[in-house]
């Protein structure tokens, strides 16, 4: 009875009386599952454009971090420094079009998703010999980053919103919005959305499969390293920041693989559920539910849509 | 010239569907499993029996619960690790109740928690397939870690959070905990792979293994031909977690004497899911062939620079070997996406005809 209280009354009566405190949960959850959204959708992009489950999303972020804070380190201006960390990661994604994709094209997706593997694996080795395995601080002062936090006297107490990541929530924003014009408006977007639905049929009409595996690789390059950025301006730049990839797993699963409006979605689900019910119901069960409610809360969406809230329908032939 | 199996003719349905059905195969196989359960433990040393052999048989029966499972019913699974970690929890648990009962036997019947386990988190497997499956099977993986790391009943409230294996013996001989011989340990671990892979060609080569590779190939034909999907699938996480089950148990009992929630994490998921790709989908010896490459690779990678006489610093040769690793992963799929069993198989074809190129 008592344990039944916990856990169907006693969360509601906190959130109830300390409605200030709940606030504060829902915007730490929302703004970690705009972040969630980010690695999401670098997931998104190339599983949309080349059919690969490409498991070298969260190292791909760390890189970039890494290779943007190594270039200032070494006394190049910030922005400039910026501007480099974009040539590394157009070289990356030429790279692996060339070395990886170019050679494997119509395997099985289970032998692409390895050979991200492969990739990850040989990314955290090159990157820990060049940058070292030490965690970094990000130079969000020198990139124009605001710190420091707004408090905000709401609900008879005070909710705090560090500016960082109103930024961060902000440029995911316009990030999605880019990214969704560029799908729909542009040439090369209609072409990515071709190849999409089925690589022979856009190769018969005369797109190039290579150029486009490029654009999405960069493109998925350029979101990794937005989202090193802001998660390297919250906590440290350090290997270890390839965990958060995996958190990303779930969004994708809850949101669909291939909608972009289903990572952000999914992304917000995830990491609001992921923070009120470690706040609210993790004393309960003792603390570090963290790690797994997000998989089970997208399991549960799971069993109601397989193919996720926005993916498309999954019809099957023999 | 290798061999030819010319003249060798079945005369009976048994004698065609044996599992060695050519004489060359089962002489083979003896020559083999006679060298390692009596010329290995007689000469090599305790260094090559404890960190190369050992590690690779366990990890081949691993990989073998693997394949089960993704190379034979075609289910993506990410939470071996998860699994791994039941087995050799329950086994402790068994040790720590059952001090009388031998320990092989609690080793084996830890494989049915693992199987349990693998029931419970197989569920979603009808509803959601693919990398969706693959992603839902990294839930058990979070849970199972989270378990041992959580629950202090699991490891007897010890205070470093890890469990001890006690000594238990086997006709009077050591063969768990501090006091066993690498040599002992190898020889019961080979016992153990050889028996159930044994089982599981079984297995495969029978009803059960055809219904799995149906539903692998596609599963609504299969439905449509009388294959009661739910049932076979999770018969599929069922016996693929008693085989990761069982690896896990010995892992801690025979191979490494203690181990921490750490040892069955997520990237010993990965461990195993290279070792099943890159062995090959589908097949018992790429599932040894992929292991022992994924698990030695690093050794050489190791020792190499010192052969050559390159001093380079630890650090720096572990970054090298990640990237070495990573890089031959890759090189490895695009030669032969089918993985080693297949090559090994061109290369056979390729002996019996020589010198003729077909």
């Amino acid at each position: 009875m008592h344990l039944l209280y916990q856990i169907f009354i006693d969360p509601f009566v906190q959130m109830g009386t300390a409605p200030d405190l709940f606030v504060q949960t829902l915007w730490e959850g929302l703004v970690t599952g705009v972040l969630y959204s980010l690695i999401a959708l670098g997931f998104v992009l190339i599983f949309k454009a080349s059919g690969v489950f490409n498991f070298a999303q969260g190292i791909m972020v760390v890189f970039a971090a890494l290779a943007l804070v190594g270039f200032y380190e070494h006394g190049v201006p910030a922005y400039l420094a910026l501007g480099l960390t974009v040539v590394v990661m157009l070289m990356l994604a030429l790279a692996v079009e060339r070395l990886i994709l170019r050679p494997l094209v119509n395997q099985p997706e289970i032998i692409l998703f390895m050979a991200t593997f492969g990739l990850t694996y040989f990314l955290i080795g090159f990157g820990e010999l060049i940058f070292g395995g030490d965690p970094k601080v990000m130079i969000s002062g020198p990139l124009g980053l605001p710190s420091g936090a707004y408090q905000i006297k709401t609900l008879g107490g005070f909710v705090q919103m560090q500016k960082i990541d109103i930024a961060a929530a902000i440029i995911a924003t316009l990030m999605v919005v880019s990214l969704g014009v560029f799908f729909q408006k542009t040439r090369i977007g209609r072409a990515l959305r071709a190849v999409a639905d089925s690589h022979r049929a856009a190769l018969s009409v005369g797109i190039s499969l290579e150029q486009i595996w490029v654009i999405v690789w960069f493109a998925a390059g350029i979101v990794a390293l937005a989202t090193g950025i802001m998660w390297g301006a919250r906590s440290n730049v350090s290997f270890a920041l390839q965990i958060i990839a995996l958190k990303a797993l779930p969004v994708l699963i809850l949101g669909g693989f291939t909608s972009i409006p289903g990572a952000i979605v999914g992304g917000i689900i995830i990491g609001l559920g992921e923070k009120v019910g470690e706040f609210y119901w993790g004393p309960l069960l003792g603390s570090g539910i963290e790690d797994w409610l997000a998989y089970v809360i997208a399991l549960v969406f799971l069993l109601f849509r397989p193919q996720g809230l926005f993916g498309e329908r999954i019809i099957e032939r023999i | 010239m290798f061999y030819r199996e010319a003249g060798q003719f079945k005369t009976t349905y048994q004698a065609d569907s044996a599992l060695f059905p050519i004489l060359q195969d089962k002489i083979g196989i003896a020559v083999i499993l006679l060298a390692a359960f009596i010329f290995v433990p007689l000469t090599a040393s305790p260094f090559v029996i404890d960190s190369i052999l050992t590690p690779i048989l366990i990890f081949s029966l691993a990989a073998i619960g693997l394949n089960l499972l993704t190379g034979y019913t075609g289910l993506l699974s990410l939470g071996t690790g998860g699994f791994m970690g039941v087995g050799a929890y329950a086994c402790y648990k068994l040790a720590t109740f059952f001090p009388g009962i031998n320990i092989v036997l609690l080793i084996v019947f830890s494989g049915f928690f693992a199987a349990a386990a693998g029931i419970v988190f197989g569920l979603p497997s009808l509803r959601i397939k693919g990398f969706y499956l693959a992603v839902a099977t990294l839930a058990s993986q979070f849970f199972l870690s989270w378990c041992f790391i959580r629950v202090p009943w699991l490891y007897n409230y010890n205070v470093s959070a890890s469990i001890e294996v006690p000594t238990r013996t086997l006709f009077g001989i050591p063969v768990t905990g501090p006091n066993a011989e690498p040599s002992t340990r190898y020889i019961v671990v080979l016992a153990i792979v050889a028996i159930m892979t044994w089982l599981a060609s079984n297995l495969i080569r029978g009803r059960i293994g055809r219904t799995w590779m149906a539903v692998r190939d596609m599963d609504i034909a299969a439905e449509l031909i009388g294959i009661k999907l739910y049932q076979t699938k999770l018969l599929a996480f069922a016996v693929s977690s008693f085989y990761c089950g069982v690896a896990g148990a010995m892992l801690v009992f025979l191979w490494l004497g203690n181990a921490e929630s750490e040892s069955f994490a997520i990237n010993q998921s990965f461990l195993i899911l290279f070792m099943v790709i890159i062995g090959g989908l589908g097949s018992l010896l790429g599932s040894f062939l992929g292991a022992a490459l994924i698990w030695g690779l690093p050794i050489v990678l190791r020792i190499a620079p010192g052969m050559f006489g390159l001093s380079i610093k630890a650090a720096t040769v572990e970054h090298i070997t990640f990237m070495a690793l990573g890089a031959l992963i890759i090189l490895f799929l695009i030669a032969e996406p089918n993985g080693l069993a297949r090559l090994w198989q061109i290369g056979k074809q390729k002996l019996r005809v020589w010198p003729f190129p077909y």
